[in-house]
């Protein structure tokens, strides 16, 4: 299952070591996939979208009742306009980058959590592993979105960071059961062993020397983490309980309660679905293409 | 056998009670009270002080015992959900978030129960034909467009879903779950209405689901058709059939049965959002509208009613497991 490609990559000119040298080699022995390529560009599009759209539209067009209402697409308003008065083209411009960082807000300071607490429960083991295994197992079964309907109900004032703080409160679990596996394996082997006979102390040995190896799966985790993230801050302002008026969850929720799809005003809802389909299949290539990054071994098989 | 299972009745006691008390403690802890703010705007929507709003308010007070230290007011909230009392409904005062929730539920059980089965039962076929050698070119496709489907919000699926058989065809109804016109008995009109209105939220679900079991089925699959007794059964000269399906695919499904409950995770929150999306009157949407309304102490509730039953089906699929395949000891 491979997805057709931008040919750019080979096109380049051979640079000097970097980053570039680094994904060409990784190209040539099968870790960078072209999905994971596919999946990083068309991300980077959709953040691309975000941070140019403002040089060419403007900010007040995204303001409710600043446009005729329910208008379809002209020249004048590219993807026409909602049932707010709003321009659906500037309304995008401005919901994408919100959407977008509070999953990556939430995914980081969720991955980073999992990534102090897989060290600490797969490296020193005992009581320290039993608790955070307990907690995260129990954690795990309760649906996220059950709490996170609480707290945001309680927030008056629900931003890009406390709504991201309060996603990652929520999404550390899964990191930390995959990264703590690695763990365990990383730390039986003999260069640790050296580590250790060089007197360097447990901490040390933890963060500096197992850290590193651990770091692919933490990538592999923040796709994860994002994915998740988003599906919650889109859930959430669908249901109503979104961060202000300008984010992809609280574009579904307008237009559900204005019932555009029944309406069949398409240039309203379907620029949003467009744009979070494309997020979570940005999202998916990357995870997929991250697990032969991840394991290797995975190219063997078909 | 006895300690797996008195550890896992711990572990269903430990997730409720964490579960609870952060439903008890996040409204306290977070600055600000909700409840004088809810009623007052209560009272705004409604323009005056209104009969409702006094007598809620007033019931409230009484119930909550809000005066009272916060150990106290603790103690008061689990007494209540030990008698299964879970307050008074704001939007629809007199009545009690209780009978809000026993008469949503069953929707949801309904739509949920029937789709995560169709899903599975799909989902599984398809994941062990992809894990066929020869598998045809369409199946093969079907694949990567289930995962692409899976990997997007369940409700984006629904809205296309209206859009194409409702808004553009015209063939199927777009929302809530009775014609207005159908006069409810229990007959087979009222039947025939109520799936007919069914089967758009159900194909979203369901669409939405398939992927991650035929993934996990095509796996599992994978390595049971390595296994040496395929190799054996092949050797006798048994037909391919008959060995891909009673050799190959029984074996694989049992660990697909771990997935249903994972699932039955992202299908809840899935599920609540699609019943948004079509008025379905399942618990999903009355937490929509009590959301809108503000209303406190439904959203409590069916926030409450939702941990319950995820953890309580979890821990029967748990205990259940070891009996359904002998190969999962009890002891790990």
């Amino acid at each position: 299952m491979s997805v057709a490609l931008p040919t750019a990559t080979q096109e380049v000119e051979p640079p000097e070591g970097g980053i570039l040298s680094l994904l060409r080699r990784g190209r040539r022995d099968g870790r960078v996939t072209g999905l994971l390529i596919g999946g990083v560009v068309l991300f980077v599009c959709i953040i691309l979208f975000g941070v140019l759209g403002p040089v060419f539209v403007h900010q007040s067009l995204a303001q409710v009742g600043a446009v005729d209402p329910n208008l379809p697409p002209s020249g004048a308003h590219l993807l026409g306009t909602d049932g707010q008065g709003r321009d659906v083209l500037a309304a995008m411009i401005y919901s994408t980058p919100e959407t977008v960082k509070i999953g990556l807000i939430a995914g980081a300071i969720g991955v980073g959590i999992g990534v102090v607490l897989a060290l600490l429960a797969g490296f020193f083991r005992g009581p320290v592993d039993a608790v955070i295994g307990a907690v995260s197992d129990s954690l795990l079964t309760i649906p996220g979105i059950a709490i996170l309907i609480v707290i945001a109900n309680h927030l008056t004032q629900l931003t890009a960071i406390s709504l991201g703080l309060a996603i990652a409160s929520l999404s550390w679990m899964v990191p930390t059961r995959l990264m703590r596996a690695q763990v365990l394996s990383v730390r039986e082997r003999t260069y640790i062993a050296v580590a250790r006979m060089g007197g360097e102390s447990e901490l040390e040995i933890a963060f500096r020397e197992v850290m590193p190896n651990i770091l692919p799966f933490a990538a592999a985790s923040l796709v994860w983490a994002v994915s998740s993230a988003v599906l919650a801050s889109v859930g959430l302002a669908a249901l109503g309980l979104g961060t202000g008026d300008v984010s992809l969850g609280s574009a579904v929720y307008w237009m559900m309660t204005y019932s555009a799809v029944l309406r069949g005003e398409w240039w309203w809802f379907g620029p949003p679905m467009i744009i979070i389909g494309l997020l979570f299949l940005s999202l998916l290539m990357m995870s997929l293409g991250m697990d032969r990054f991840v394991n290797p071994r995975l190219n063997d098989r078909g | 056998m006895r300690t797996y299972v008195v550890r896992r009745i711990g572990l269903l006691i430990v997730i409720v009670f964490i579960a609870f008390t952060a439903n008890f403690l996040i409204p306290r802890l977070i600055p600000g009270d909700p409840i004088q703010a809810e009623l007052a705007q209560q009272a705004a929507i409604t323009g005056n002080q209104g009969v409702n709003i006094a007598a809620a308010a007033k019931a409230l007070d009484a119930k909550f015992q809000l005066d009272k230290p916060v150990w106290q007011q603790y103690l008061a909230y689990w007494d209540d959900l030990f008698h299964l009392d879970l307050g008074y409904s704001i939007q629809n005062y007199p009545e009690t978030v209780g009978s809000e929730i026993r008469a949503t539920i069953f929707w949801t059980f309904g739509l949920l129960g029937f789709s995560i089965l169709v899903a599975f039962v799909i989902g599984c076929l398809l994941g062990a034909a992809l894990a066929w050698p020869t598998a045809p070119r369409v199946i093969r496709a079907l694949g990567p467009f289930f995962m692409v489907l899976g990997s997007i919000p369940q409700f984006l699926i629904g809205l296309a879903l209206i859009f194409a058989f409702a808004t553009i065809l015209r063939i199927l109804p777009g929302g809530g779950v009775i014609e207005s016109t159908q006069v409810v008995a229990f007959n087979f009109s009222t039947i025939f209405d109520i799936l007919h209105h069914s089967i758009l939220p159900a194909a979203a679900l369901i669409l939405g689901l398939i992927g991650s079991w035929a993934v996990g089925m095509r796996g599992m699959m994978i390595s049971v058709l390595g296994e040496d007794y395929i190799l054996f059964a092949e050797a006798k000269g048994l037909s391919p059939g008959r060995v891909f399906l009673w050799y190959g695919m029984r074996n694989a499904l049992l660990p697909q049965l771990t997935g249903l409950a994972v699932a039955l995770g992202t299908a809840v929150s899935g599920a609540i959002l699609v019943e948004v999306v079509f008025n379905y009157p399942g618990v999903g949407f009355l937490l929509f509208q009590a959301i809108s309304q503000k209303d406190y102490f439904t959203i409590q509730g069916v926030v409450l009613v939702l941990i319950a039953t995820l953890a309580l089906t979890l821990f029967i699929v748990d205990i259940l497991y070891p009996f359904i395949d002998p190969r999962v000891r009890y002891e790990q």
